[in-house]
């Protein structure tokens, strides 16, 4: 047996990824069809709200931001053999941490605020990710099955800081604003868009660089790819694995402090409609590269942005743009559907 | 204060109503798992067939219809699930995370689009409650099992069924086996793609009675993503019965206690129920890491292709 890695997914044709698209959006078309709404009218608001002006791009990038991160979050842990669907719960760790030390910690100088603000977050998301890894390293428990536990069981959790022993007076159950030292810039206001953006993008480009071009990253995808084989060649299989949930969590953790100390200012209960469950699918979207995930987080960043603008105009429920969405993530994950049935290629 | 405050005969009729919902799931869950294939889509599965039973329901004026409809509408999701996953080789997490999220924004697309509020519907006459005559006669165990929905003896009957099917018949042997090892079943001469997909399809029925349940029993309406979390609990909870019937049942049962505990606690107000809700999703980790004992599952998951 011997490794293939230059054959890596991305290389292979993107042709049933952009059919598996269109064809999500062309059954989202029936729907509104058959609901009595005009697909014409709804979709050429949902791409003005996301693309249509300044501000529309930078409230589709902003929703990109949290994806992108949660999307190389999963990358990581997938590239090593590992199914993280845990990624939501690193996520809500990481943005509790942050929006407690930006909030508690004072007197620092901002650059050194939101750098340990954004780490603190990191590394409570990699304290999350730590768990799964060891339960699955030692003692064997599955992780597709561990960390969705893992992520339930932050949800609850985080729920219940910013309900009780954090809480802000008030009626509404969120934590105290973080200082301004901890607050990121706004890099194109009036919109959100700020510099967790920018952030995201740096680590997409570190991922990239990381898993292509560094020993480790070599290792990590060598485990991925054939755990025996891997072994054989003397790599450390449960180290790497370890190794791939601490960076996964890493990195979901600091996107939720970005999403806290960026966005929102505070930790709100229920912020997150989902971004870690999103990133699975922006992941599989982009083909497990980093690149990818890019392109497609902003796919799912105008869903979101431009489907509050043709809610606004047309009066179609937002939730439109989750229809879409689920039926963009079964339809590109099954390539060899849309082979068989689209393409008429028998040959998968 | 004293403990009867928190265990008294309206806390385990409550118990019993909650872990109808979970029992359908989990035991829907199980099967799909004993054929090899993870049904995460759990979730979106009810929420769906509550949505269509609701939906039936008020436009038919009939709960059966209704009833009915929430089947097909498992039906259909397990369908979609089987297709992808065991003809085309899909992944079956992705799959069902898919089925999820379709689940929650279909169903309130469709809520608002015809009630005009994604939060929830309006009531329709919910499925009919079972007053059995001999049951009342015995103390105790009489008023805590009688006078539930129907769906409640149902999911007793599903759980029963469930387990001589899997356990004492010629299909049930051949099931167990296509997930065991698909390989020594498909040189026996089972159809393993066939029985995948029926027993996928099958399980994502049952399920959909869960969700059928909530709609038409628990509540008389729908509302936005009312099954909250109930298919991971169901997941949870077929784990934790080491999925066997009577372990989902079991598990069920005691899953079902912490919700209504919950509740319960909710209304006097004297913990967080975040902390009670999270208890269910502790317990599977610590069973699956083997403090509570072992948990192995029926099949490694792997889509079965033919050679």
């Amino acid at each position: 047996m011997r490794f293939s890695l230059k054959k890596s997914p991305s290389r292979f044709s993107i042709l049933p990824e952009i059919i598996a698209i269109l064809l999500a959006f062309f059954i989202g078309a029936l729907i509104l069809l058959f609901s009595g709404y005009s697909p014409l009218v709804a979709f050429s608001a949902l791409f003005r709200g996301a693309f249509g002006s300044r501000n529309a791009w930078g409230q589709t990038l902003t929703q990109a931001t949290p994806i992108l991160f949660t999307a190389l979050a999963f990358l990581l842990t997938f590239r090593a053999g590992i199914f993280n669907i845990g990624v939501e719960g690193q996520f809500l760790m990481g943005a509790m941490a942050s929006a407690l030390a930006g909030a508690y910690f004072s007197g620092l100088p901002a650059p050194l605020h939101i750098t340990l603000s954004l780490l603190l977050g990191g590394a409570m998301g990699a304290l999350w990710g730590l768990i799964p890894a060891l339960l699955k390293v030692y003692l064997g428990a599955h992780e597709v099955i561990t960390t969705m536990m893992m992520s339930y069981i932050a949800s609850y959790l985080t729920s219940y800081l910013v309900n009780y022993p954090f809480k802000a007076p008030g009626w509404v159950a969120q934590t105290e604003p973080v200082a301004k030292t901890a607050l990121l810039p706004k890099i194109l206001p009036p919109t959100q868009l700020s510099l967790s953006f920018i952030i995201s993008l740096f680590l997409a480009l570190l991922v990239s660089f990381f898993l292509f071009h560094t020993y480790l990253g070599f290792q990590i995808r060598a485990v991925g790819l054939n755990p025996e084989v891997a072994e054989n060649r003397g790599i450390a299989i449960k180290n790497r694995q370890i190794l791939a949930f601490l960076l996964s969590g890493l990195i979901a953790g600091i996107g939720g402090g970005g999403e806290i100390l960026g966005v929102h200012g505070r930790f709100v209960d229920g912020f997150s409609p989902g971004y870690g469950w999103d990133g699975i699918a922006v992941s599989l979207v982009g083909k497990l590269h980093p690149g990818g995930c890019v392109l497609a987080s902003i796919l799912f960043g105008m869903l979101r942005a431009g489907g509050m603008t043709m809610t606004r105009v047309t009066k179609v429920p937002l939730d439109l743009s989750l229809i879409i969405q689920a039926l963009v993530i079964i339809l590109v994950s099954a390539p060899y559907f849309i082979r068989a049935v689209i393409l008429r290629r028998r040959d998968f | 204060m004293g403990i009867e405050i928190l265990f008294n005969l309206s806390i385990l009729q409550a118990t019993i109503r909650m872990a109808t919902p979970l029992t359908f799931a989990a035991l829907g869950g199980m099967f799909c798992e004993r054929v090899g294939v993870i049904n995460i889509g759990l979730e979106g599965i009810m929420l769906n067939s509550a949505f269509w039973a609701v939906f039936a329901a008020y436009f038919s004026g009939s709960s059966g219809i209704g009833f009915l409809a929430g089947v097909l509408s498992g039906m259909a999701l397990g369908a979609i699930l089987a297709l992808f996953t065991v003809k085309y080789y899909a992944d079956q997490i992705v799959i069902g995370t898919g089925i999820n999220i379709f689940g929650l924004g279909f169903s309130a697309f469709m809520c608002q689009k015809i009630w005009g509020s994604r939060g929830a519907s309006e009531a329709v006459a919910g499925l009919p409650s079972l007053s059995i005559p001999f049951l009342d006669r015995i103390p105790y165990l009489g008023p805590l099992l009688n006078n539930h929905s129907i769906l409640v003896y149902l999911s007793f009957l599903a759980f029963i069924f469930a387990h001589y099917f899997l356990f004492y018949t010629p299909w049930g042997l051949r099931l167990r086996a296509v997930g065991e090892n698909p390989q020594s079943a498909d040189t026996a001469g089972i159809n393993v793609h066939w029985y995948k997909m029926i027993f996928v399809i099958l399980g994502s029925t049952l399920a959909g009675l869960g969700g059928v349940f909530l709609s038409l029993a628990h509540l008389n309406f729908f509302a936005w993503g009312m099954t909250n979390g109930r298919g991971f609990i169901a997941l949870a909870a077929m784990i934790f019965g080491k999925w066997t019937p009577i372990g989902c049942f079991l598990a069920s049962l005691l899953f079902g206690f912490a919700d209504a505990l919950q509740m319960r606690i909710q209304t006097l107000g004297i913990l967080p129920p975040q902390i009670i809700l999270l208890l269910p999703y502790l317990i599977t980790i610590l069973v699956l890491a083997g403090l509570v004992g072992k948990a192995t599952p029926p099949s490694d998951y792997k889509p079965y292709i033919k050679k």
